[in-house]
Protein backbone atom coordinates (compact mmCIF):
# COMPACT_ATOMS: atom_id res chain seq x y z
CA UNK A 1 0.00 0.00 0.00
CA UNK A 2 2.80 2.24 0.34
CA UNK A 3 3.96 3.86 -2.87
CA UNK A 4 7.47 5.18 -3.18
CA UNK A 5 8.12 8.40 -4.27
CA UNK A 6 11.37 10.29 -4.61
CA UNK A 7 12.37 13.78 -3.46
CA UNK A 8 14.91 15.83 -4.86
CA UNK A 9 17.02 18.66 -4.00
CA UNK A 10 17.14 21.56 -6.10
CA UNK A 11 18.45 24.93 -5.71
CA UNK A 12 15.84 28.05 -6.56
CA UNK A 13 17.82 28.43 -9.52
CA UNK A 14 17.52 28.50 -13.25
CA UNK A 15 17.76 25.05 -15.00
CA UNK A 16 17.78 22.92 -12.10
CA UNK A 17 14.41 21.64 -12.22
CA UNK A 18 15.06 20.98 -16.10
CA UNK A 19 18.15 19.55 -15.03
CA UNK A 20 17.05 16.92 -12.94
CA UNK A 21 13.95 16.05 -15.38
CA UNK A 22 16.38 16.11 -18.13
CA UNK A 23 18.71 13.46 -16.18
CA UNK A 24 15.34 11.39 -15.69
CA UNK A 25 14.49 11.56 -19.65
CA UNK A 26 17.89 10.66 -20.73
CA UNK A 27 17.71 7.15 -19.20
CA UNK A 28 13.66 6.65 -20.82
CA UNK A 29 12.45 7.29 -16.98
CA UNK A 30 8.92 8.24 -17.24
CA UNK A 31 7.22 10.16 -14.54
CA UNK A 32 3.68 9.56 -13.52
CA UNK A 33 2.96 12.29 -10.87
CA UNK A 34 4.93 15.37 -9.89
CA UNK A 35 4.84 17.53 -7.38
CA UNK A 36 7.24 20.85 -6.45
CA UNK A 37 7.48 22.15 -3.04
CA UNK A 38 9.47 26.02 -2.85
CA UNK A 39 11.04 28.29 -1.12
CA UNK A 40 13.26 31.51 -1.66
CA UNK A 41 15.77 29.84 -1.49
CA UNK A 42 15.97 26.08 -2.42
CA UNK A 43 12.95 23.58 -3.64
CA UNK A 44 12.00 19.64 -3.13
CA UNK A 45 10.93 18.20 -6.11
CA UNK A 46 8.66 15.02 -5.68
CA UNK A 47 8.39 12.47 -8.16
CA UNK A 48 6.35 9.29 -8.65
CA UNK A 49 8.35 6.55 -11.29
CA UNK A 50 7.67 3.05 -12.41
CA UNK A 51 11.50 2.27 -10.87
CA UNK A 52 11.87 4.83 -7.98
CA UNK A 53 15.82 3.25 -6.88
CA UNK A 54 17.03 3.11 -10.57
CA UNK A 55 15.64 6.72 -10.79
CA UNK A 56 17.74 7.33 -7.37
CA UNK A 57 20.63 5.97 -8.65
CA UNK A 58 20.85 7.65 -11.89
CA UNK A 59 20.24 11.41 -10.16
CA UNK A 60 22.83 10.63 -7.09
CA UNK A 61 25.58 9.36 -9.92
CA UNK A 62 24.69 13.04 -11.38
CA UNK A 63 25.46 15.13 -8.08
CA UNK A 64 21.80 15.37 -6.78
CA UNK A 65 20.98 14.73 -3.30
CA UNK A 66 18.14 12.38 -3.54
CA UNK A 67 15.92 10.57 -0.78
CA UNK A 68 13.12 7.75 -1.12
CA UNK A 69 10.23 8.39 1.07
CA UNK A 70 7.20 6.62 1.20
CA UNK A 71 3.42 7.80 0.88
CA UNK A 72 -0.29 6.51 0.45
CA UNK A 73 -2.28 6.70 -2.82
CA UNK A 74 -5.77 7.16 -2.77
CA UNK A 75 -8.43 6.58 -5.22
CA UNK A 76 -10.83 9.51 -5.33
CA UNK A 77 -14.03 10.30 -7.99
CA UNK A 78 -13.54 13.44 -9.82
CA UNK A 79 -16.27 15.50 -8.06
CA UNK A 80 -16.20 18.88 -6.03
CA UNK A 81 -15.84 17.91 -2.33
CA UNK A 82 -14.08 14.26 -2.76
CA UNK A 83 -10.90 15.76 -1.75
CA UNK A 84 -12.72 17.75 1.26
CA UNK A 85 -14.45 14.58 2.54
CA UNK A 86 -11.05 12.57 2.84
CA UNK A 87 -9.50 15.45 4.55
CA UNK A 88 -12.41 15.39 7.10
CA UNK A 89 -11.38 12.22 8.26
CA UNK A 90 -7.65 12.44 8.80
CA UNK A 91 -8.67 15.96 10.60
CA UNK A 92 -11.55 13.37 12.80
CA UNK A 93 -8.52 11.12 13.45
CA UNK A 94 -6.18 14.19 14.74
CA UNK A 95 -3.56 13.06 11.84
CA UNK A 96 -1.00 15.82 10.80
CA UNK A 97 -0.52 15.79 7.14
CA UNK A 98 3.29 16.65 6.07
CA UNK A 99 2.14 17.26 2.16
CA UNK A 100 -0.42 15.91 -0.24
CA UNK A 101 -0.28 16.35 -4.03
CA UNK A 102 -2.93 15.16 -6.48
CA UNK A 103 -3.59 14.57 -10.00
CA UNK A 104 -6.04 13.14 -12.55
CA UNK A 105 -5.50 9.59 -13.70
CA UNK A 106 -6.40 10.00 -17.54
CA UNK A 107 -8.10 6.34 -18.38
CA UNK A 108 -10.45 6.01 -15.03
CA UNK A 109 -12.12 9.32 -14.77
CA UNK A 110 -10.83 9.27 -11.32
CA UNK A 111 -8.30 11.82 -9.24
CA UNK A 112 -5.20 10.17 -7.15
CA UNK A 113 -4.25 12.06 -4.26
CA UNK A 114 -0.56 11.34 -2.89
CA UNK A 115 -0.61 11.86 0.80
CA UNK A 116 2.54 11.84 3.73
CA UNK A 117 2.53 11.82 7.14
CA UNK A 118 4.94 10.68 9.91
CA UNK A 119 3.31 7.90 10.28
CA UNK A 120 1.82 6.13 7.42
CA UNK A 121 0.81 2.62 9.13
CA UNK A 122 -1.76 4.82 11.13
CA UNK A 123 -2.69 6.20 8.13
CA UNK A 124 -3.44 3.40 6.09
CA UNK A 125 -5.40 2.01 8.86
CA UNK A 126 -7.71 5.20 9.24
CA UNK A 127 -8.51 5.41 5.72
CA UNK A 128 -9.43 1.96 5.55
CA UNK A 129 -11.79 2.28 8.20
CA UNK A 130 -13.18 5.26 6.46
CA UNK A 131 -13.69 2.57 3.79
CA UNK A 132 -11.83 5.00 0.98
CA UNK A 133 -10.01 3.47 -1.61
CA UNK A 134 -6.54 3.20 -1.29
CA UNK A 135 -4.48 2.58 -5.02
CA UNK A 136 -1.88 -0.16 -4.51
CA UNK A 137 1.78 0.84 -5.51
CA UNK A 138 1.87 -1.17 -8.91
CA UNK A 139 -0.65 0.54 -10.50
CA UNK A 140 -0.07 3.94 -9.15
CA UNK A 141 3.55 3.09 -10.70
CA UNK A 142 2.37 2.18 -14.14
CA UNK A 143 -0.73 4.51 -14.28
CA UNK B 1 42.78 88.51 25.65
CA UNK B 2 46.16 90.52 24.46
CA UNK B 3 48.42 88.94 26.80
CA UNK B 4 47.25 85.21 26.03
CA UNK B 5 47.44 86.27 21.84
CA UNK B 6 51.19 87.57 22.72
CA UNK B 7 52.53 84.73 24.53
CA UNK B 8 50.77 82.47 22.12
CA UNK B 9 52.78 83.82 19.77
CA UNK B 10 55.95 84.11 21.60
CA UNK B 11 55.67 80.11 22.80
CA UNK B 12 55.12 79.53 18.67
CA UNK B 13 58.24 81.46 18.22
CA UNK B 14 60.25 79.16 20.83
CA UNK B 15 59.07 76.32 19.57
CA UNK B 16 59.47 77.50 16.24
CA UNK B 17 60.42 74.31 13.45
CA UNK B 18 59.97 73.79 9.93
CA UNK B 19 56.93 73.18 10.07
CA UNK B 20 55.92 76.63 10.72
CA UNK B 21 56.38 77.31 7.05
CA UNK B 22 53.13 75.32 6.53
CA UNK B 23 49.92 76.47 7.36
CA UNK B 24 48.30 73.18 9.75
CA UNK B 25 47.79 72.11 13.22
CA UNK B 26 50.16 70.03 14.31
CA UNK B 27 49.59 68.20 18.17
CA UNK B 28 53.65 67.75 18.82
CA UNK B 29 55.90 69.14 16.44
CA UNK B 30 58.71 68.00 18.18
CA UNK B 31 58.14 64.34 17.46
CA UNK B 32 56.49 65.12 14.22
CA UNK B 33 58.75 67.30 12.44
CA UNK B 34 62.06 65.77 12.79
CA UNK B 35 64.71 65.35 10.61
CA UNK B 36 65.26 62.14 9.42
CA UNK B 37 68.31 61.56 11.46
CA UNK B 38 67.29 62.40 14.93
CA UNK B 39 64.08 60.17 13.90
CA UNK B 40 66.43 57.10 13.50
CA UNK B 41 68.46 58.25 16.52
CA UNK B 42 65.39 58.42 18.54
CA UNK B 43 64.23 54.89 17.04
CA UNK B 44 67.85 53.04 17.57
CA UNK B 45 67.71 54.34 21.64
CA UNK B 46 64.60 52.93 21.62
CA UNK B 47 64.45 49.63 19.98
CA UNK B 48 67.32 48.91 22.05
CA UNK B 49 65.36 49.47 25.09
CA UNK B 50 61.96 47.76 23.92
CA UNK B 51 63.92 44.43 23.08
CA UNK B 52 66.06 44.39 26.52
CA UNK B 53 62.83 45.00 28.00
CA UNK B 54 60.86 42.26 26.23
CA UNK B 55 64.19 40.09 26.87
CA UNK B 56 64.27 40.94 30.42
CA UNK B 57 60.80 40.60 31.55
CA UNK B 58 58.71 38.27 28.96
CA UNK B 59 59.55 34.56 29.08
CA UNK B 60 58.25 34.27 25.62
CA UNK B 61 60.54 36.52 23.96
CA UNK B 62 63.46 35.16 26.36
CA UNK B 63 63.18 31.95 25.02
CA UNK B 64 63.14 32.43 21.58
CA UNK B 65 65.60 35.17 21.18
CA UNK B 66 68.29 32.63 23.57
CA UNK B 67 66.80 29.78 21.23
CA UNK B 68 68.27 32.05 17.78
CA UNK B 69 71.92 32.84 20.15
CA UNK B 70 70.13 36.08 20.06
CA UNK B 71 70.47 39.13 23.07
CA UNK B 72 69.61 42.98 23.39
CA UNK B 73 73.07 43.64 22.52
CA UNK B 74 72.84 42.48 18.82
CA UNK B 75 70.72 45.55 18.12
CA UNK B 76 73.69 48.04 16.84
CA UNK B 77 71.80 49.53 14.33
CA UNK B 78 67.99 49.81 12.45
CA UNK B 79 68.77 47.23 10.24
CA UNK B 80 69.96 45.06 12.93
CA UNK B 81 66.12 44.35 13.64
CA UNK B 82 66.18 42.33 10.86
CA UNK B 83 68.22 39.31 13.16
CA UNK B 84 65.14 39.32 14.94
CA UNK B 85 62.08 37.13 14.78
CA UNK B 86 58.34 38.21 13.95
CA UNK B 87 55.87 37.77 16.40
CA UNK B 88 52.42 36.17 14.96
CA UNK B 89 49.25 36.85 16.36
CA UNK B 90 49.07 32.83 16.79
CA UNK B 91 51.96 33.34 18.71
CA UNK B 92 50.36 36.38 20.94
CA UNK B 93 47.16 34.01 21.42
CA UNK B 94 49.51 31.11 22.65
CA UNK B 95 50.01 32.80 25.57
CA UNK B 96 46.60 33.74 26.55
CA UNK B 97 45.60 35.71 28.83
CA UNK B 98 48.29 37.51 29.94
CA UNK B 99 51.33 36.07 28.87
CA UNK B 100 53.12 39.16 27.02
CA UNK B 101 52.84 41.52 29.85
CA UNK B 102 56.43 42.56 30.50
CA UNK B 103 54.93 44.39 34.54
CA UNK B 104 53.80 42.81 36.98
CA UNK B 105 49.82 42.32 36.60
CA UNK B 106 48.72 45.24 39.20
CA UNK B 107 51.16 47.66 37.10
CA UNK B 108 48.08 46.93 33.97
CA UNK B 109 45.38 49.09 34.31
CA UNK B 110 43.04 48.46 31.59
CA UNK B 111 42.81 45.37 29.19
CA UNK B 112 41.26 45.41 25.41
CA UNK B 113 40.86 42.48 23.48
CA UNK B 114 41.32 41.69 19.33
CA UNK B 115 38.24 41.45 17.59
CA UNK B 116 36.86 38.11 16.27
CA UNK B 117 36.14 35.41 18.22
CA UNK B 118 38.78 32.52 16.56
CA UNK B 119 39.78 30.60 19.84
CA UNK B 120 41.07 32.75 21.95
CA UNK B 121 41.38 36.39 21.35
CA UNK B 122 44.95 38.35 21.66
CA UNK B 123 44.92 40.57 25.03
CA UNK B 124 46.51 44.13 25.43
CA UNK B 125 47.88 45.07 28.42
CA UNK B 126 48.12 49.04 29.31
CA UNK B 127 49.66 50.62 32.09
CA UNK B 128 48.61 54.46 33.31
CA UNK B 129 52.09 55.57 30.49
CA UNK B 130 50.97 52.91 27.65
CA UNK B 131 47.49 55.16 28.20
CA UNK B 132 49.18 58.40 27.94
CA UNK B 133 50.99 57.05 24.84
CA UNK B 134 47.77 56.32 23.27
CA UNK B 135 45.98 59.47 24.41
CA UNK B 136 49.62 61.21 22.93
CA UNK B 137 48.77 59.40 19.19
CA UNK B 138 45.39 59.79 19.31
CA UNK B 139 45.72 63.67 20.16
CA UNK B 140 48.42 63.88 17.04
CA UNK B 141 45.92 62.07 14.89
CA UNK B 142 42.96 63.76 15.74
CA UNK B 143 44.84 67.71 15.33
CA UNK B 144 45.04 66.60 11.78
CA UNK B 145 41.38 66.89 11.64
CA UNK B 146 41.92 69.78 12.81
CA UNK B 147 40.37 69.02 16.40
CA UNK B 148 40.71 71.33 19.15
CA UNK B 149 39.30 72.34 22.42
CA UNK B 150 36.21 73.85 21.06
CA UNK B 151 34.82 70.81 18.77
CA UNK B 152 32.54 68.35 19.93
CA UNK B 153 33.41 64.85 18.52
CA UNK B 154 30.54 61.98 18.19
CA UNK B 155 32.40 58.75 18.77
CA UNK B 156 30.71 55.62 17.19
CA UNK B 157 33.35 53.30 17.62
CA UNK B 158 32.29 50.71 20.15
CA UNK B 159 32.79 51.10 23.74
CA UNK B 160 34.25 48.04 25.24
CA UNK B 161 36.53 45.56 24.65
CA UNK B 162 36.97 46.76 21.11
CA UNK B 163 40.21 49.20 21.01
CA UNK B 164 38.33 51.88 18.58
CA UNK B 165 36.10 53.61 21.32
CA UNK B 166 38.71 54.32 23.65
CA UNK B 167 41.00 54.88 21.48
CA UNK B 168 39.47 57.83 20.26
CA UNK B 169 37.80 58.91 23.47
CA UNK B 170 41.52 59.63 25.24
CA UNK B 171 42.91 61.38 22.21
CA UNK B 172 39.96 63.81 22.16
CA UNK B 173 39.87 64.28 26.15
CA UNK B 174 43.72 64.55 26.33
CA UNK B 175 43.30 67.45 23.40
CA UNK B 176 40.29 68.70 25.54
CA UNK B 177 37.42 68.53 22.82
CA UNK B 178 34.10 67.41 24.24
CA UNK B 179 33.76 63.32 23.67
CA UNK B 180 30.03 62.05 22.92
CA UNK B 181 31.03 58.63 23.98
CA UNK B 182 27.32 57.59 21.82
CA UNK B 183 29.32 54.05 20.31
CA UNK B 184 27.93 52.17 17.39
CA UNK B 185 24.28 51.26 16.43
CA UNK B 186 20.63 53.77 17.79
CA UNK B 187 21.26 55.13 14.12
CA UNK B 188 18.41 57.69 14.54
CA UNK B 189 19.30 58.73 17.89
CA UNK B 190 23.10 59.17 16.47
CA UNK B 191 21.43 62.00 14.09
CA UNK B 192 19.13 63.37 16.15
CA UNK B 193 22.62 63.81 18.42
CA UNK B 194 24.62 65.31 15.06
CA UNK B 195 21.90 67.84 15.28
CA UNK B 196 21.06 69.06 18.98
CA UNK B 197 24.66 68.82 19.95
CA UNK B 198 25.47 70.48 16.75
CA UNK B 199 28.42 68.01 16.49
CA UNK B 200 31.64 68.86 14.86
CA UNK B 201 33.59 65.88 13.87
CA UNK B 202 32.17 61.93 13.56
CA UNK B 203 34.41 58.95 13.93
CA UNK B 204 33.01 56.31 12.26
CA UNK B 205 33.72 52.90 10.41
CA UNK B 206 33.21 53.64 7.09
CA UNK B 207 30.41 51.43 6.14
CA UNK B 208 28.89 52.83 9.25
CA UNK B 209 29.21 56.17 7.86
CA UNK B 210 28.08 55.32 4.82
CA UNK B 211 24.84 54.25 6.17
CA UNK B 212 24.58 56.55 8.59
CA UNK B 213 24.43 59.23 6.24
CA UNK B 214 21.63 57.28 3.90
CA UNK B 215 19.09 57.29 7.54
CA UNK B 216 20.23 61.30 7.74
CA UNK B 217 18.79 62.10 4.61
CA UNK B 218 15.72 59.95 4.84
CA UNK B 219 15.47 61.73 8.08
CA UNK B 220 15.32 65.19 5.86
CA UNK B 221 18.82 66.25 7.52
CA UNK B 222 21.33 68.15 5.00
CA UNK B 223 24.39 69.65 5.94
CA UNK B 224 22.79 72.98 6.55
CA UNK B 225 21.24 71.42 9.51
CA UNK B 226 24.96 70.22 10.78
CA UNK B 227 28.32 71.88 11.98
CA UNK B 228 30.32 69.58 10.83
CA UNK B 229 33.93 70.02 10.18
CA UNK B 230 35.73 66.84 9.67
CA UNK B 231 35.49 63.04 10.05
CA UNK B 232 37.68 60.59 11.43
CA UNK B 233 37.15 56.36 9.79
CA UNK B 234 38.97 53.59 10.40
CA UNK B 235 38.71 50.11 11.51
CA UNK B 236 37.57 48.79 8.24
CA UNK B 237 39.02 48.62 4.63
CA UNK B 238 38.24 50.66 1.99
CA UNK B 239 38.14 52.22 -1.22
CA UNK B 240 38.91 55.83 -2.80
CA UNK B 241 35.26 56.12 -4.38
CA UNK B 242 34.08 55.32 -0.24
CA UNK B 243 35.91 58.17 0.85
CA UNK B 244 34.56 60.37 -2.32
CA UNK B 245 30.86 59.26 -1.14
CA UNK B 246 31.51 60.08 2.63
CA UNK B 247 32.76 63.51 2.00
CA UNK B 248 29.98 64.41 -0.48
CA UNK B 249 27.08 63.36 1.76
CA UNK B 250 28.59 64.87 4.49
CA UNK B 251 30.56 67.80 3.12
CA UNK B 252 33.47 67.61 4.57
CA UNK B 253 37.39 65.83 4.37
CA UNK B 254 37.29 62.42 6.26
CA UNK B 255 40.47 61.40 7.06
CA UNK B 256 41.56 57.82 7.99
CA UNK B 257 43.05 56.35 11.32
CA UNK B 258 44.54 53.18 11.37
CA UNK B 259 45.82 50.84 14.31
CA UNK B 260 45.48 47.23 15.52
CA UNK B 261 45.01 46.23 18.93
CA UNK B 262 47.95 44.40 19.03
CA UNK B 263 49.99 46.82 18.93
CA UNK B 264 48.19 49.55 20.55
CA UNK B 265 44.44 50.07 19.14
CA UNK B 266 43.50 53.04 16.66
CA UNK B 267 46.61 55.68 16.22
CA UNK B 268 49.14 53.82 15.15
CA UNK B 269 48.98 56.16 11.71
CA UNK B 270 46.61 58.82 10.67
CA UNK B 271 46.07 60.27 7.44
CA UNK B 272 46.98 64.50 7.68
CA UNK B 273 44.63 67.08 5.36
CA UNK B 274 46.81 66.00 2.45
CA UNK B 275 44.75 62.84 1.90
CA UNK B 276 47.90 60.87 0.47
CA UNK B 277 48.71 58.50 3.18
CA UNK B 278 48.63 58.11 6.76
CA UNK B 279 51.68 58.70 8.53
CA UNK B 280 52.85 56.38 11.10
CA UNK B 281 53.89 57.59 14.34
CA UNK B 282 57.27 56.13 14.22
CA UNK B 283 58.64 57.47 17.10
CA UNK B 284 56.65 54.47 19.24
CA UNK B 285 55.82 52.13 16.60
CA UNK B 286 58.53 51.22 14.23
CA UNK B 287 57.39 50.01 10.40
CA UNK B 288 58.88 47.70 8.53
CA UNK B 289 57.61 46.34 5.11
CA UNK B 290 58.39 42.62 4.31
CA UNK B 291 57.47 40.08 1.37
CA UNK B 292 54.47 38.04 3.31
CA UNK B 293 55.93 35.17 1.43
CA UNK B 294 59.76 35.04 1.77
CA UNK B 295 59.77 37.12 4.71
CA UNK B 296 62.72 39.46 3.51
CA UNK B 297 62.69 43.43 4.11
CA UNK B 298 61.12 45.03 1.39
CA UNK B 299 63.01 48.98 0.82
CA UNK B 300 60.81 51.94 0.58
CA UNK B 301 58.30 52.73 -1.92
CA UNK B 302 57.99 48.37 -2.34
CA UNK B 303 54.10 47.25 -1.41
CA UNK B 304 54.70 44.31 1.00
CA UNK B 305 52.75 43.51 4.42
CA UNK B 306 53.81 45.85 7.37
CA UNK B 307 55.62 44.57 10.47
CA UNK B 308 55.15 46.92 13.51
CA UNK B 309 57.45 47.05 16.41
CA UNK B 310 56.60 49.10 19.58
CA UNK B 311 58.99 51.46 20.78
CA UNK B 312 57.73 52.82 23.85
CA UNK B 313 55.10 50.65 25.39
CA UNK B 314 55.74 49.49 28.69
CA UNK B 315 52.91 46.81 29.39
CA UNK B 316 53.05 44.90 26.48
CA UNK B 317 56.16 45.20 24.40
CA UNK B 318 55.54 43.53 20.69
CA UNK B 319 58.43 43.15 18.62
CA UNK B 320 58.39 42.69 15.03
CA UNK B 321 54.38 41.84 14.71
CA UNK B 322 53.06 40.75 11.39
CA UNK B 323 50.37 43.10 10.71
CA UNK B 324 49.31 40.84 7.90
CA UNK B 325 48.09 44.25 6.49
CA UNK B 326 49.69 45.08 2.93
CA UNK B 327 50.73 48.60 1.99
CA UNK B 328 53.45 50.43 0.99
CA UNK B 329 55.61 53.00 2.88
CA UNK B 330 56.88 56.47 1.74
CA UNK B 331 59.62 58.74 3.02
CA UNK B 332 59.91 62.38 2.46
CA UNK B 333 58.65 65.49 4.05
CA UNK B 334 54.68 66.02 3.69
CA UNK B 335 53.08 69.05 2.29
CA UNK B 336 51.57 69.29 5.58
CA UNK B 337 55.04 69.80 7.12
CA UNK B 338 55.24 66.83 9.15
CA UNK B 339 58.32 64.07 8.31
CA UNK B 340 56.98 60.97 9.73
CA UNK B 341 57.15 58.43 7.32
CA UNK B 342 53.95 57.42 5.34
CA UNK B 343 52.06 54.55 4.85
CA UNK B 344 49.55 53.91 1.51
CA UNK B 345 45.88 53.24 2.58
CA UNK B 346 45.71 49.52 2.98
CA UNK B 347 45.24 47.45 0.11
CA UNK B 348 44.90 43.97 1.23
CA UNK B 349 45.32 41.34 3.41
CA UNK B 350 48.42 38.59 3.07
CA UNK B 351 46.18 36.13 4.94
CA UNK B 352 42.44 35.05 4.06
CA UNK B 353 41.22 37.39 6.64
CA UNK B 354 38.11 39.13 5.45
CA UNK B 355 36.80 42.47 7.89
CA UNK B 356 33.15 42.12 7.84
CA UNK B 357 31.24 44.91 9.30
CA UNK B 358 34.17 45.74 11.04
CA UNK B 359 34.60 42.05 12.75
CA UNK B 360 37.68 39.70 11.83
CA UNK B 361 36.63 36.79 9.85
CA UNK B 362 38.66 33.95 9.24
CA UNK B 363 37.15 31.33 6.60
CA UNK B 364 38.64 28.63 9.13
CA UNK B 365 35.89 29.61 11.44
CA UNK B 366 32.79 28.67 9.15
CA UNK B 367 34.64 25.50 8.70
CA UNK B 368 34.96 24.95 12.29
CA UNK B 369 31.66 25.68 12.95
CA UNK B 370 30.13 23.52 10.18
CA UNK B 371 31.84 20.39 10.95
CA UNK B 372 30.44 20.95 15.04
CA UNK B 373 26.68 20.25 12.68
CA UNK B 374 26.56 16.45 12.34
CA UNK B 375 25.80 15.08 8.18
CA UNK B 376 27.47 19.02 7.31
CA UNK B 377 30.20 18.51 5.22
CA UNK B 378 32.75 21.32 5.29
CA UNK B 379 31.50 22.25 0.94
CA UNK B 380 31.02 25.90 1.97
CA UNK B 381 31.71 29.42 0.24
CA UNK B 382 31.42 32.77 2.02
CA UNK B 383 30.06 35.59 0.44
CA UNK B 384 30.37 38.87 0.83
CA UNK B 385 27.94 41.87 -0.46
CA UNK B 386 27.18 45.21 0.18
CA UNK B 387 24.03 45.76 -1.23
CA UNK B 388 23.13 49.31 1.01
CA UNK B 389 25.98 50.16 2.08
CA UNK B 390 25.97 47.51 4.81
CA UNK B 391 27.95 44.41 4.56
CA UNK B 392 25.86 41.07 4.36
CA UNK B 393 27.96 38.20 4.69
CA UNK B 394 25.87 34.94 2.54
CA UNK B 395 27.64 31.35 3.19
CA UNK B 396 26.66 28.52 0.27
CA UNK B 397 26.71 25.00 1.94
CA UNK B 398 26.25 22.09 -0.17
CA UNK B 399 23.58 20.05 1.14
CA UNK B 400 24.30 16.20 1.98
CA UNK B 401 22.11 13.10 1.59
CA UNK B 402 23.00 13.37 5.63
CA UNK B 403 20.90 16.42 6.25
CA UNK B 404 18.35 16.41 3.21
CA UNK B 405 14.97 16.24 4.06
CA UNK B 406 12.00 16.19 1.41
CA UNK B 407 10.46 18.67 4.36
CA UNK B 408 10.33 21.99 3.84
CA UNK B 409 10.48 22.67 7.97
CA UNK B 410 13.05 20.13 8.31
CA UNK B 411 15.20 21.87 5.56
CA UNK B 412 14.53 25.53 7.16
CA UNK B 413 15.35 24.14 10.43
CA UNK B 414 18.94 22.24 8.85
CA UNK B 415 19.18 26.00 7.63
CA UNK B 416 18.74 28.13 10.57
CA UNK B 417 21.08 25.37 12.79
CA UNK B 418 23.95 26.56 10.44
CA UNK B 419 23.33 29.73 10.69
CA UNK B 420 23.24 29.78 14.44
CA UNK B 421 26.47 27.81 14.83
CA UNK B 422 28.32 30.45 12.42
CA UNK B 423 27.28 33.23 14.60
CA UNK B 424 28.11 31.63 17.52
CA UNK B 425 31.72 31.25 16.18
CA UNK B 426 32.11 34.73 14.02
CA UNK B 427 29.85 36.65 16.23
CA UNK B 428 27.70 38.21 13.24
CA UNK B 429 24.40 37.29 11.54
CA UNK B 430 24.72 35.28 8.11
CA UNK B 431 22.38 33.93 5.83
CA UNK B 432 23.12 30.93 4.75
CA UNK B 433 22.38 29.40 1.68
CA UNK B 434 21.74 25.41 1.06
CA UNK B 435 23.19 24.44 -2.74
CA UNK B 436 23.32 20.90 -4.38
CA UNK B 437 26.36 18.67 -4.11
CA UNK B 438 29.08 19.73 -6.36
CA UNK B 439 28.18 22.83 -7.30
CA UNK B 440 31.05 25.16 -5.54
CA UNK B 441 33.86 25.85 -8.00
CA UNK B 442 36.65 23.63 -7.17
CA UNK B 443 39.77 24.64 -8.35
CA UNK B 444 42.68 22.03 -8.53
CA UNK B 445 40.49 20.27 -6.06
CA UNK B 446 40.45 23.13 -4.05
CA UNK B 447 37.36 25.03 -3.25
CA UNK B 448 36.98 28.86 -4.02
CA UNK B 449 36.86 30.01 -0.16
CA UNK B 450 35.75 33.18 -0.24
CA UNK B 451 33.68 35.73 -3.31
CA UNK B 452 34.21 39.71 -1.91
CA UNK B 453 32.03 41.53 -3.76
CA UNK B 454 32.70 44.70 -1.87
CA UNK B 455 35.65 45.82 -3.88
CA UNK B 456 37.52 46.73 -1.49
CA UNK B 457 40.68 46.54 -3.26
Amino acid sequence: MKIKQISIFLENKKGRLWKALDTLAAYDINIRALSLADTSEFGILRLIVPEPEKAQEILIKNNFVVKIKEVVAVELSDHPGDLASVLKVLNDSDINLEYLYAFVHEKKDKAILLLRTDNLDQLINVLEKAGISLVPEEEVYHL
Amino acid sequence: MLIILISKIIGRMITRSPCKEFDSMIWNEKAECMSRDEIEELQLNRLQDVVQRAFDHVPYYNQKFTALGLSPEDIQSLDDINKFPFTTKDDLREVYPFGMFAVPRKEIIEVHTSSGTTGKPVVSGYTKKDLELWSEVMARGLTMMDVNEDDIIQNTHGYGLFTGGFGVHYGAQKIGATVIPISTGQTRRQIEIMKDFQTTIMIFTPSYGLYLAEVAHEEGLTTEDTSLKAIGFGAEMWTSQMRKEIERRFGVKAQNIYGLTEIIGPGVAVECQEQRGLHVFEDHFYPEIIDPNSTQVLGADETGELVLTTLTREGMPIIRFRTKDITTLRYGRCGCGRSLVKMDRITGRSDDMLKVRGVAVFPSQIEKALLKIEGVQPHYQIIVNRPHLMDELEVRVETSPEIFSDEVKEMVGIKNKIEDYIQNEIGLKVKVNLVEPKSIPRSEGKAVRVIDNRELH
